[in-house]
């Protein structure tokens, strides 16, 4: 019980907000409304899964957003030239683990900090995009929307890929010897790697699968809209990062559970509609969910803090 | 005249272990006291005390003939107490002038800094101690004695009235050690107290007015220097008995698993070490800290891999280039300082012994919860670990039991040869002799043991053969049960060892 605690106050802080807006807004659980907004977040789950790992190996990636730019504009184009999607997705998560990649060697070889590589590529993926698009979006072929399924059928299935992903990779986590190998690495890369695990390889590994996943996200944007916006992982970075950190991943590494970057997902993504029921003005959206990060971070700080004098 | 400085019946204890059991140490004004005693005798927990990094649980502590309770390090600092380590403390990015100067000014931000009054303050503290020092050289452009010289300016600036010197002369050549010396007769002459710490005897010999050993956390003895000599010196700090029982060896070792030929290391400072260790066999690897014990045990588990020399496993020939081809010749290596590298806190301690043995234990992807619990089960029962169970993390344990979950990580490789740097360090008596009987059927069961100790008695108690290490290579040898004196004059390189083959 104790040992979910962290993960139980967000699920809790999850459920009050539904019973709120369950509340005062019925009209919030609709059904047409509801999917779409859960379809929407689906890309993101799936890059905030990724970067739970990320920082559980007590490291940080913040070039997701631009890499998830450069993904989707390259599948669009692609796409656009009547390239089959079977081929599409591949190419496109192959891409993203190679910028991944890049990442994972400048961090894990040449041992840079994370903060300043991913701050690097970030700049050069997204100003490169800018000059290569000049903004123009990519207009996409009318059987890509929704993988020419219908419009339910396609939220169903990205809905259904997004939890099976997180699934697996929460399943992963507890028992293959890599969850493991990434956990010691976040804990204590020296004790890792006295212990036989190779602390740099598990890194390298993270940053690559992290751009693999960024890839795949690319793609299950780009099929919710007929065209591709270069300018569409704007931000990303921080809501990925924003959802892990509200889930219980410790920023200190070593610490987190992927259930509870799910949950971490859900409640950041209720807040606009909430605010919008709520009749508060929806720019206060960013500002409140800097404020629920900080609490995250507050509250981990007093549990060390306290967990420290403990021992 | 009261004593410049007093401490009466000091004690401090950190958990379980008793770091001083009453210690009582006086200073006067114009001498310079040596502070001698083996590694772990309770110098550093002295010092720290002294300069109010550490509160004592029990004593008293005078500074000239006033008693101070609480003692901080800015308090000490004000008390005229200045510590020159070993390592110098000063920031690498800045001048001397400006080192100098936050040791020695207390201003507000907004203060403006008079550069010329900085640097002429500079100049001439460094001349006072004859350091041909440039104020405006960046502190990262000096060598170590430099550093160390510009440390004892500032402790001259400040006025201080007590300066400890730990080591000062470990990293120093020949002709620094003399203008060294010289420094400490003038802060001598000037009245300055000196508590100087030092393996060397021939230093102290030639430095010190008086003497005091410490042994175990107690104070042996002060004698003035002229009326006592090197033999009867080493042999207040060896000569205790032998409290612990020790399990003893019960069968003839076996064959060779473990040969060195030359083994040398340039970046780590190991040379030329040529050592057999066998199948049932427990070799202890004495020497002061700093001797090149841990750093040979780091160059044989792959961390800084040999770049000289000839290792040989059971008679292979083999090239151990990283702690992964290590484990895989069945080298373990539990290392020293368990509390931040050997086990990690965070995690369960079923999972801490299983990380070495991934491979062997999990065939295949995925990880198998029912066997990592029957084997962490097993451990936890054999070893007599004090948890709640296998799922408990490692921060939640004591240090004894820490330990434990260390050793049975490496025990559970199945090893050819252990390797253990001080195995009980930090650890309550109880468990040490858990952990000696434990070492001890290990070696019985055929494995080659490696042991590194700074704790005498473990060394001469547990061993079937010692090899004394000094500046990175191996200086003597004792097969059998060697006498302390032996074994510690060759550590702190007398010639009264006798070597043996």
């Amino acid at each position: 019980m104790t040992r979910y605690f962290r993960e139980l106050t967000v699920a809790f802080a999850l459920l009050a907000l539904l019973l709120v807006l369950a509340v005062i807004a019925p009209a919030f659980f609709e059904a047409q409304p509801l999917l779409s907004r859960l379809t929407r977040e689906a890309p993101t789950l799936i890059v905030a899964c990724g970067m739970a790992l990320v920082i559980i190996s007590r490291q940080i990636d913040i070039s997701v957003g631009s890499l998830f730019g450069v993904c989707g504009v390259c599948a669009g184009l692609l796409a656009a030239e009547k390239w089959p999607v079977a081929l599409v997705v591949p190419l496109s998560i192959g891409l993203g683990a190679l910028l991944g990649a890049v990442n994972g060697a400048l961090v894990a070889g040449l041992r840079q900090p994370s903060i300043v590589v991913t701050l690097a590529t970030m700049v050069i993926a997204r100003e490169g995009l800018r000059w290569q698009r000049q903004g123009a979006f990519v207009n996409l072929p009318d059987g890509l929307q929704w993988f020419g399924l219908s419009q339910r059928a396609g939220q169903f299935t990205l809905i259904g890929l997004a939890l099976v992903i997180l699934a697996a990779l929460a399943w992963a986590m507890k028992n293959l010897a890599a969850g493991r190998f990434i956990h010691a690495t976040g804990s204590d890369a020296e004790a890792a790697r006295l212990a036989g695990i190779r602390p740099q390889l598990t890194t390298f590994a993270v940053f690559v699968f992290m751009g693999a996943l960024t890839g795949l996200a690319a793609v299950m944007n780009l099929v919710q809209s007929p065209q591709v916006d270069p300018k569409s992982g704007a931000g990303l970075e921080l809501k990925a990062i924003a959802a892990a950190v509200v889930g219980g991943v410790a920023v200190s590494g070593g610490r987190g559970h992927l259930w509870g970057v799910f949950t971490g997902v859900l409640l950041l993504a209720c807040i606009n509609p909430a605010l919008t029921y709520l009749h508060v003005e929806a720019y206060w959206e960013k500002a409140i969910q800097g404020a629920i990060i900080l609490l995250a971070v507050i509250a981990d700080g007093l549990r060390t803090r306290r967990g420290c004098r403990g021992s | 005249m009261a004593a410049l400085l007093q401490l009466t019946r000091v004690t401090k204890s950190f958990g379980a272990v008793r770091a001083l059991k009453g210690v009582s140490f006086a200073l006067e004004s114009g001498e310079v006291h040596a502070l001698l005693g083996e590694n772990g005798a309770g110098k550093s927990t002295l010092i720290k005390i002294i300069t109010g990094a550490h509160q004592p649980d029990g004593g008293q502590l005078e500074i000239g003939g006033e008693p101070v309770a609480h003692l901080t390090p800015a308090k000490a600092r004000a008390l005229g107490i200045a510590c020159i380590y070993q390592q110098p403390a000063l920031f690498s990015d800045l001048s001397v002038a400006e080192n100098i100067a936050l040791r020695l000014e207390r201003t507000s931000p907004a203060h403006r800094v008079r550069w010329a009054q900085r640097h002429a303050r500079a100049r001439e503290l460094l001349h006072r101690i004859g350091a041909e020092i440039d104020p405006a050289a960046e502190v990262r452009a000096l060598s170590m004695p430099e550093q160390q010289l510009v440390e004892i300016a500032c402790a001259l600036g400040a006025g201080a009235r007590i300066v400890i010197m730990d080591e000062p002369t470990a990293s120093l050549t020949q002709k620094e050690q003399h203008l060294l010396f010289a420094v400490v007769r003038e802060l001598r002459a000037s009245g300055t107290g000196v508590i100087y710490i030092s393996h060397r005897l021939d230093e102290i010999f030639a430095l010190s007015d008086r003497i005091t050993v410490l042994r175990d956390g107690e104070t042996v003895g002060t004698n003035r220097v002229d009326e006592i000599n090197e033999a009867s010196l080493i042999k207040m700090m060896v000569g205790r008995e032998v409290s612990a029982i020790y399990p003893p060896a019960e069968s003839a070792p076996g064959d060779v698993v473990l040969s060195l030929k030359n083994v040398g290391c340039r970046a780590s400072g190991v040379r030329d070490i040529t050592l057999d260790v066998r199948a049932r066999e427990i070799v202890g690897l004495a020497g002061l800290v700093g001797a090149g014990r841990t750093e040979l045990a780091r160059v044989l588990f792959g961390l800084t891999p040999a770049d000289a020399g000839e290792i040989s496993l059971r008679g292979q020939p083999v090239r151990i280039s990283s702690p992964q081809s290590a484990v895989s010749h069945g080298i373990a290596y539990v290392p020293e300082d368990r509390r931040r590298h050997g086990v990690i806190l965070e995690m369960p301690i079923a999972a801490n012994m299983t990380m070495a043995i991934h491979d062997a234990l999990f065939p295949g992807a995925w990880l198998r919860f029912s066997a990592e619990q029957i084997l962490a089960l097993d451990f936890i029962r054999d070893l007599a670990i004090k948890t709640a169970g296998p799922d408990a993390p490692g921060g939640s344990l004591s240090g004894g039991n820490q330990q434990k979950v260390a050793l049975a990580r490496w025990f559970a490789t199945k090893p050819h040869v252990l390797i253990l740097d001080e195995p009980t360090q930090g650890v309550d008596v109880g468990a040490k002799a858990e952990i000696h009987k434990i070492i001890r059927a290990l070696a019985k069961d055929g494995l080659a043991v490696l042991m590194i100790s700074s704790d005498l008695p473990e060394i001469l108690g547990m061993s079937d053969r010692i090899a004394v290490l000094r500046a990175g290579t191996i200086t003597a040898t004792f097969d059998g049960k060697p006498d302390a004196h032996d074994v510690m004059a060759a550590a702190l390189g007398q010639s009264a060892g006798k070597e043996a083959a």
